[in-house]
């Protein structure tokens, strides 16, 4: 096949299973929220309420559609679109398996192993808060503005802890390639036993990222209404929840292949799996990886609670900071000590 | 210390591994995984229902008597005695002919309760001479319109072929006084064309 033509379907599947994954952490939180407070959660919409999602959809397509008067026309629809796009550019540089050889031609299972893949994760992530910028903005409310800032200061103040947790991983690894570090992860200990402080962090940095509880102070419905989303409604507001899951689909993607092995898991080699049936089984793996992370972003949002927003720039700038800070000196010791310095 | 469950606040400072929050966010946690494994007690309600107490008060039932005839006499005590209001009637009086259709010789053209209104109080019941209008188990439907809350007499009155047993809620005195026959009231439909 078309090396470009292979590309682009490959870009398209993957989108593909980022929304679908996305649809389903929606009917996922719900029923995990009701199960965790004793409830049933939604079960009328087919088997285990399992349609919901497309009903939710369907709902948000056809509610009105309502920009303010007094709001920046051209920006308020950018922003939501912005916010989206971001979402859904992550993905290409994870690496979903290891690869299929299909009559001979090596089909790769990452869109794109570009040999900065950690740098541009760190890029397009820290693009992620122009779309929250821009909506929050153009909807000239107090509210949304008051969430827009919230939004910006919480990312920029995480995304420092962020990248300095990964220098040490990088410092460890020797490489920014995504398909790199996973290959390295093979056979040996995954990162997360090396760089247990960084994934704490990244961990951490993670949920401040994508706005999700303890951290979603950029939402806070019982001070901001809605936050930056409050003018929004219909697809548009469709696109920022939607958002915030692919957000959360793509982080826990990015956990699982920086800190646990990708699409490795132990003892791989030992089961007598050959070429396709191993990559085909190494990808479900990563997914299961991915299932987990997941489960744990629902699981602490259903139960703690919000931080304040001083406790939360407390935590960012004079807790997380020094302690990454901390973490590449200790791991740059370690490294000197043990030789494996250049 | 009425209740002995005063409890004294200390201000003191946090220990370290208070302060780092993790122990405290996991123990949380377990909490909250723990509930992964409880029974929900949600009763899905159409599918299932909760089982009602004997005395439940929900949509009323205008009965008929033995021989299916109307009990009801438009006296009106139910809508006097009604604290929402919510009962209207209008009473005609039975021509010849219509005995086997209605009990006494006057009876409710138009016997309307209003459900948005009505209370489930239970006193129309209470006032009732004719053990005419009793509360049931049923619950009332929800409608999209008020005006289907106002339920008529095609809704209130039993069916002659399907009666809505009430008998859980005759208490024994009410029993008891069902057969003291010298209420004309309590006498059936025969009973009377033999007086």
């Amino acid at each position: 096949m078309d090396p470009i033509l292979y590309t682009i379907l490959l870009c398209v599947i993957v989108f593909g299973i980022s929304l679908g994954a996305a649809a389903y952490m929606t009917w996922g939180e719900r029923k995990l929220a009701a199960v965790l407070q004793d409830r049933v959660g939604p079960s009328r919409a087919g088997p285990f309420g399992l349609l919901q999602p497309i009903a939710d959809g369907i709902k948000m397509i056809f509610k009105e559609e309502m920009i303010p008067t007094h709001s920046n026309r051209w920006l308020f629809v950018l922003g939501p679109c912005f916010f989206m796009l971001t979402a859904c550019m992550t993905s290409v540089v994870i690496p979903w398996g290891s690869g299929l050889t299909i009559n001979d031609t090596f089909y790769r299972m990452q869109v794109t192993d570009i040999n900065i893949g950690l740098l541009y994760l760190l890029g397009v992530v820290s693009i992620g808060v122009y779309g929250i910028m821009i909506g929050g903005w153009a909807s000239n409310n107090k509210y949304s503005l008051l969430g827009a800032l919230r939004a910006s200061s919480q990312m920029i103040s995480y995304e420092v802890a962020m990248g300095l947790s990964l220098i040490a991983l990088v410092m460890t690894t020797g490489t920014l390639q995504l398909g790199e570090i996973v290959r390295q992860q093979d056979g040996g200990f995954a990162n997360v036993v090396y760089q247990p402080l960084g994934f704490l962090i990244f961990l951490i940095c993670a949920f401040a990222e994508t706005n999700r509880a303890p951290f979603d102070l950029p939402e806070t419905e019982s001070e901001l209404v809605g936050g930056f989303h409050t003018e929004y409604s219909s697809m548009k507001l469709g696109f920022f929840l939607f958002a915030e899951y692919i957000n959360m689909f793509i982080s826990s993607a990015v956990m699982a292949t920086l800190y646990f092995g990708g699409y490795n898991f132990p003892f791989q080699h030992e089961l007598g799996l050959e070429g396709n049936a191993l990559a085909i089984v190494q990808s479900l793996v990563f997914m299961l990886k991915i299932s987990g992370f997941i489960f744990l972003f629902m699981w602490i949002r259903w139960t703690l609670p919000r931080f304040r927003y001083d406790q939360l720039m407390n935590l960012g700038w004079k807790i997380l900071l020094p302690l990454a800070l901390a973490n590449i000196f200790i791991t740059g010791l370690v490294m000197f000590f043990s030789g494996k310095l250049g | 210390m009425l209740t002995n469950r005063a409890k004294v606040v200390v201000k003191k400072e946090l220990s370290w591994s208070e302060r780092i929050y993790l122990p405290a966010i996991l123990q949380g946690m377990l909490i909250t995984f723990s509930h992964l494994f409880k029974r929900t007690p949600t009763i899905k309600y159409p599918e299932q229902k909760r089982e009602f107490s004997p005395v439940y008060r929900g949509q009323h039932v205008l009965k008929r008597d033995e021989s299916g005839a109307e009990r009801c006499t438009a006296c009106g005590l139910c809508a006097v005695s009604c604290p929402a209001e919510a009962i209207t009637m209008d009473a005609a009086e039975r021509k010849k002919g219509e005995e086997h259709l209605y009990r006494e010789e006057k009876y409710a053209r138009i016997y309307e309760i209003n459900m948005l209104r009505c209370i489930f109080c239970g006193l129309c019941e209470e006032a009732c001479p004719k053990e005419a209008i009793f509360l049931t188990d049923r619950i009332v439907p929800s409608s999209f319109t008020r005006g289907e809350e106002i339920f008529g007499k095609d809704k209130l009155v039993e069916p002659v072929d399907a009666p809505i047993d009430v008998s859980a809620r005759q208490t024994n005195d009410v029993l008891e006084f069902k057969k003291n026959k010298k209420f004309y009231h309590n006498l059936t439909f025969n009973d009377r064309q033999i007086r």
